[in-house]
C-alpha cells in the first residue's frame, strides 16, 4: 500500500514529523504524493459500517431533491448559481455516492471529495434550516471530512493543524511556558496603566476560567491584555489554566475526531484541576462550537454539557453590561454606521443572537443588520478551515462576494467580528475586494468606552 | 380477478404498507446514537420534545418558514400536492364506504365537490412540481428517474380515481386501474422515497431536538427548525 513521506494514512504525532510536513512550502509534494495514496477500501466499509446509521442514512436515501437548499448556500450564490454548489448536489456526488458504492472508490475520487468537502462547503449549517426534511449538509460534510481524515486525503494546512493539536493541545506551536510567559509579559504592561491587575494563571476556584485561542498568545497578546482589563474593570474572579487554555480546534475542521478529543478533554482537565464556577471563552466562533457544543460528545460527556457552565464572551460581555458590572460612557458610544458579522458557530449553532443585539444597543448609535442576519447569517465566507487552505485561496475568494456585498449593503464602514475566523475572512475580503472597510472585535472597542469605577481610577488623573 | 385484486392483494398491501413503514420507524429510532450523531437525545427529554414538536408544526404549517415563505409558488404547489394527498385518500366517501362495509371503521367523509377539488389540485401540483424540475437548473440537477418514478407512482392513483369518478372511457378499466395503482402505491412506500411519510416526522423529530437539546435551542427562541 503506497504512502508518501509527507501524505499518509499517520496523523502527525511529534514534532519532528511536524517540522517535515511544514518543510514541504505549500504542501507541493504532498499534494502530488496524494496523487498516488491508495484508499484502503476494506477499512473504509468498516468506517462506514460502525459510523454510517440511521440518521446520516436517512439524511442521503431521504433527501427529496426538491432543490430548497440551494438559495441557502452562500457558495451557490457566489458562483452564479452553479448547480455543483447546490448542497443536496454536493453531499450526493461524494458522500452519497461513496456510501452507495459502499467505500469501493479510487485516489481520483477521494482527492475529489476532498476538494468539495474543504473548499465547497464550510460546515456553516446554513442549508439545514432551509430544507424540509431537515437534512443538515454541513453536518454530513463534516462527517465526510472525519472519513478522508481517516485515509490521508486532507489539505496540506488541516493535517499540520491537527499534527499541531495533537503535539501542543493548541493549533500553533505555543507551550505551555510560552503561554504563561505572555501572560505575565501581558500582565507587566498593562499594570503599569491599571494598577492592581493581574492575569493570575491556575488560581483554584475563580468565578471565571478564561480560555483562548492560540493566535492570541501567538501573534496578538495585546488580546489577552484588553480581556484583563475588562475583566478588572468588571470586578470579576477569574483565571487561566496554565495548561488546557487553548479552545480552538483545528482538528474538527481536518476531521481529525481523536485529536478533537484529546484537545477538548484538555481544557476539561484543567476545569477539573481549578474547580472554576464557570468558563468564558475568547473572541472566536468556532472555538466555542468545539469545546462548548461539540466537545462534550468527543469527550463522552452524556448530557452533551461541558463541566462547568460555559459561556462565549458576547454572553459574558451582555452579562457584564445587563449587571452593570461594566458600564458604556455614552460620549464614547460608536457613532458611525456599524455592523456586526453573526458568526454561525455561536448564533446559528449556539442562539446567542439576542446577546449580541443587546450589546450593540448599548455599545453603538447608529447598528446596521445585515441582510439577512442572525440564525439566517450568511457564513463570512471562510469557515471550516477554508481561510487557512492554500489550495483553495481562489474559491474562497468568490465566495467572500456574499459577505462583501451584504456589508456594502448596510453602508458601514466598520464590521464588528468576535469570531476570528470571521475577523481574518473580512480583512482578507478587504484586501481583495478594497471596499474600504474597518474590522474589529469586541474588546478593544470596549476598553476604549467603558467607563473605569472611581476606586480603579489611578493613572488616568 | 375484481375479488382478488380488492382481497388478498388488497391485504398484502396494506400489510406491506404498514409493516415496512413501521420498520422504518423502529429501525430509525433504534439507530440514533447520542454519540455519534452527537445529540444527548436522552438527557434533556423535555428539551429534545419541544424542538421536535417546534421542528415539525412549524414545517407542517403553509408558510410557517423561511424556506416556505421565499418560495411561495413552489410552496403553494407542495401543499396543493400535500394536503389533497392525504385528505383524498383517507377521506374520500367511496372509501370510507369500503371502510365501513368491511371493517365496520366509519370516518368522517369529504363531500364529492371538495374531494373532487382537492383532487384535481394533487394533478396540477404534480404538473407543476414536474415542470419546475425540468427548468430549474439547481432542481433538474437534482433529479434523476427515481424522483420521476416517484411522482408518478403517487399521482397515479389520483388519476385513475379522477378518470373513474367523472365515468371518463371505460368506467371499470379507469376502477381496476384505480386500485391496482393505489395498491402500488402502498407497496412503494416502504421502499422508495415515499417512505418520507414517516421518515419527514423521524428526520424533522431529530433535527429538532438537535437545535433544541445541543445547538442554541436552550438560549434562544429563535432557532428555525
Ligand atoms: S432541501 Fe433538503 S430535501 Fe431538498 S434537495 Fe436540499 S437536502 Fe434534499
Ligand atoms: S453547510 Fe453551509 S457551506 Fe455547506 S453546503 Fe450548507 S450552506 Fe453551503
Ligand atoms: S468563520 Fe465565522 S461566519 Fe464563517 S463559518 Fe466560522 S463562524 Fe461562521
Amino acid at each position: 500500500m503506497p504512502e508518501g513521506i509527507f501524505c499518509n494514512k499517520q496523523p502527525v504525532e511529534t514534532k519532528e514529523r511536524l517540522h517535515e510536513v511544514l518543510g514541504d512550502k505549500g504542501g507541493a509534494k504532498y499534494y502530488k504524493e496524494m496523487e498516488s495514496l491508495e484508499v484502503d477500501v476494506p477499512a473504509l466499509k468498516a468506517l462506514l459500517k460502525t459510523s454510517c446509521k440511521s440518521r446520516l442514512k436517512t439524511w442521503l436515501n431521504g433527501c427529496m431533491r426538491c432543490g430548497l437548499c440551494a438559495d441557502s448556500c452562500f457558495l451557490y450564490i457566489a458562483n452564479d448559481k452553479d448547480y455543483r454548489q447546490v448542497p443536496s448536489y454536493k453531499i450526493q456526488t461524494t458522500l452519497g455516492e461513496l456510501v452507495a458504492k459502499n467505500g469501493e472508490v479510487d485516489t481520483k475520487f477521494m482527492i475529489h471529495c476532498m476538494d468539495v468537502a474543504w473548499s465547497q462547503c464550510t460546515c456553516c449549517n446554513r442549508c439545514a434550516i432551509y430544507c424540509p426534511m431537515g437534512i443538515d449538509v454541513g453536518v454530513m460534510f463534516s462527517y465526510l471530512r472525519g472519513i478522508l481524515f481517516s485515509q490521508g486525503f486532507i489539505p496540506w494546512e488541516m493535517k499540520i493543524g491537527s499534527g499541531m493539536h495533537r503535539v501542543y493541545r493548541a493549533q500553533m506551536d505555543v507551550t505551555s511556558e510560552e503561554w504563561v510567559d505572555t501572560c505575565e509579559w501581558m500582565a507587566e504592561e498593562t499594570e503599569e496603566e491599571w494598577p492592581g491587575l493581574t492575569i493570575p494563571v491556575d488560581k483554584k476556584n475563580a468565578d471565571i476560567i478564561y480560555t483562548v485561542n492560540a493566535r492570541e498568545p501567538k501573534h496578538y497578546p495585546e488580546d489577552l491584555a484588553h480581556a484583563a482589563i475588562l475583566f478588572h474593570l468588571a470586578g470579576e474572579n477569574w483565571t487561566v489554566p496554565s495548561e488546557g487554555w487553548e479552545e480552538t480546534s483545528l482538528a474538527m475542521f481536518a476531521g481529525d475526531w481523536k485529536a478533537a478529543k484529546m484537545q477538548v478533554e484538555s481544557v476539561y482537565a484543567a476545569i477539573d484541576r481549578l474547580k472554576p464556577k464557570r468558563m468564558v471563552v475568547t473572541e472566536c466562533g468556532h472555538a466555542y462550537r468545539a469545546t462548548v457544543t461539540e466537545g462534550p460528545y468527543w469527550a463522552g460527556i452524556k448530557d452533551g454539557k461541558p463541566p462547568v457552565e460555559s459561556l462565549h464572551y458576547v454572553e459574558w460581555v451582555a452579562e457584564a453590561l445587563r449587571t452593570g458590572k461594566l458600564k458604556i460612557d455614552p460620549a464614547k458610544k460608536i457613532k458611525e454606521p456599524v455592523t456586526y458579522q453573526d458568526s454561525c458557530n455561536y448564533i446559528r449553532n449556539a442562539g446567542l443572537a439576542d446577546d449580541v443585539r443587546y450589546i450593540m444597543s448599548q455599545i453603538a448609535e447608529d447598528f446596521r443588520e445585515m441582510i439577512p442576519n442572525r440564525e439566517y447569517n450568511y457564513c463570512c465566507g471562510g469557515g471550516g478551515g477554508l481561510n487557512g487552505i492554500g489550495r483553495y485561496r481562489k474559491e474562497r475568494n468568490v465566495g467572500l462576494t456574499v459577505k462583501r456585498d451584504q456589508i456594502l449593503a448596510t453602508e458601514a464602514k466598520l464590521v464588528i467580528t468576535p469570531c476570528h475566523n470571521c475577523w481574518d475572512a473580512i480583512r482578507d475580503l478587504e484586501e481583495v475586494y478594497h471596499i474600504g472597510i474597518r474590522w474589529s472585535f469586541l474588546k478593544p472597542l470596549l476598553v476604549d468606552m467603558v467607563l473605569v469605577p472611581e476606586h480603579l481610577k489611578h493613572l488616568e488623573a | 380477478m375484481y375479488h382478488f385484486i380488492t382481497g388478498p392483494l388488497l391485504w398484502v398491501s396494506f400489510a406491506i404498507f404498514f409493516i415496512g413503514t413501521l420498520t422504518h420507524v423502529v429501525l430509525y429510532v433504534k439507530n440514533l446514537d447520542w454519540e455519534l450523531d452527537r445529540v444527548s437525545y436522552g438527557a434533556h427529554t423535555l428539551w429534545g420534545i419541544r424542538g421536535a414538536l417546534r421542528s415539525i408544526c412549524l414545517w407542517m404549517t403553509p408558510y410557517g418558514t423561511r424556506s416556505w415563505r421565499i418560495k411561495p409558488l413552489y410552496t403553494f404547489m407542495f401543499y396543493l400536492f400535500h394536503v389533497g394527498g392525504v385528505l383524498v385518500p383517507l377521506f374520500l366517501s367511496a372509501h370510507g364506504v369500503i371502510l365501513k362495509s368491511r371493517w365496520g371503521i366509519s370516518l368522517p367523509t369529504l363531500p364529492g365537490f371538495v374531494a373532487d377539488l382537492l383532487t384535481v389540485g394533487v394533478m396540477i401540483a404534480v404538473v407543476g412540481l414536474s415542470i419546475r424540475r425540468c427548468i430549474r437548473p439547481e432542481v433538474r440537477a437534482l433529479t434523476s428517474g427515481r424522483e420521476i418514478g416517484t411522482l408518478i407512482i403517487a399521482v397515479a392513483p389520483f388519476f385513475t380515481g379522477f378518470m373513474a369518478y367523472h365515468q371518463i372511457g371505460g368506467g371499470n378499466f379507469w376502477t381496476l386501474a384505480h386500485i391496482l395503482s393505489g395498491e402500488m402505491l402502498l407497496v412503494a412506500v416502504p421502499f422508495t422515497k415515499l417512505s418520507h411519510m414517516v421518515l419527514f416526522f423521524c428526520s424533522r423529530a431529530q433535527i429538532g431536538m438537535d437545535f433544541g437539546i445541543k445547538r442554541g435551542g436552550m438560549k434562544s427562541v429563535g432557532m428555525p427548525c
